[in-house]
């Protein structure tokens, strides 16, 4: 009972904020609205039993990553609003048409589709009375190691391209 | 657990559906990416559910490396931004036309 409460009221909240950021104008607002659902989804992974997914949702979207989003919009100026004319005809219109194809194809696909599964644990993980934590660390240091350490040459890679993207030309 | 696991694979559905009727109809490039973002977190709620159905760990080590990937990317793409912003004054996607016949 309590589970579903939780339930219903986190996916209202990611939902309907999901779609005011889609709808609301002033992309700071935008931001903080992207804030909200991604926090209302950490606890969709957290009653799930993701306890490791769920502090990383919160610590690097909710944190890092909307950070950056937000000193961005500040960066660029807030105040230039979006201008409402749209140069493409029908493009809004097209846009949303598709939008409801995919929810029909999707609402088709899911309900066509048996999701029987013999015996659902009551949270993801490890079957001992080892925690979540521990085990996704086991399993990332142990069989996943090697792309573990490929994703640091990733972020590498990521950390000087921005730089050579961001610096100004010295010369010229 | 009393909530079904196609609850989650349903919201997860429609946040996804969500971003990517964003990405369509807004105009202001950063506001897109958000939207990216948006279908990024909707993936890795499958990802955790279908996770949960499974018995496995495997997903939530997926939903780790996307999440890495996510950062990466959204640090190289706000550059992008950035530099954009510079040559034309302005965060309008339709104001990028340079590689357009």
């Amino acid at each position: 009972m309590i589970d579903a409460s939780v339930f219903l009221l986190a996916a209202a909240l990611a939902l309907g904020s999901g779609v005011a950021m889609v709808l609301v104008r002033n992309a700071v607002h935008a931001a903080l609205f992207l804030v909200a659902s991604q926090l209302a989804l950490a606890v969709l992974f957290l009653i799930q039993g993701a306890f490791f997914i769920a502090a990383l949702q919160i610590i690097v979207y909710a944190g890092a990553i909307m950070v950056l989003f937000v000193f961005v919009v500040m960066l660029l100026g807030v105040d230039k609003r979006e201008s409402l004319t749209e140069p493409l005809r029908f493009q809004r219109e097209i846009g949303v048409g598709l939008g409801v194809l995919l929810i029909v194809a999707a609402l088709y696909l899911g309900v066509g589709t048996s999701f029987a599964v013999a015996n659902l644990p009551d949270s993801a993980g490890p079957r001992s009375g080892e925690g979540n934590v521990e085990a996704v660390a086991r399993e990332l240091f142990t069989h996943w190691a090697l792309p573990f350490e490929i994703t640091s040459v990733l972020l590498i890679v990521a950390v000087v391209g921005t730089m050579v993207l961001a610096k100004r030309r010295l010369r010229s | 657990m009393s909530v079904p696991a196609e609850w989650y694979l349903l919201v997860s559905a429609l946040l996804f559906i969500t971003g990517t009727i964003g990405v369509l109809i807004r105009r202001n490039v950063i506001v897109m990416f958000m939207c990216i973002e948006l279908m990024l977190n909707a993936v890795n709620l499958t990802f955790v559910t279908l996770d949960r159905m499974m018995g496995g760990l495997a997903g939530q080590i997926a939903v780790f490396f996307v999440l890495v990937v996510a950062a990466a990317e959204v640090v190289v793409g706000l550059a992008i931004i950035v530099s954009i912003f510079r040559r034309r004054a302005s965060t309008d996607a339709d104001q990028v036309s340079l590689l357009k016949w």
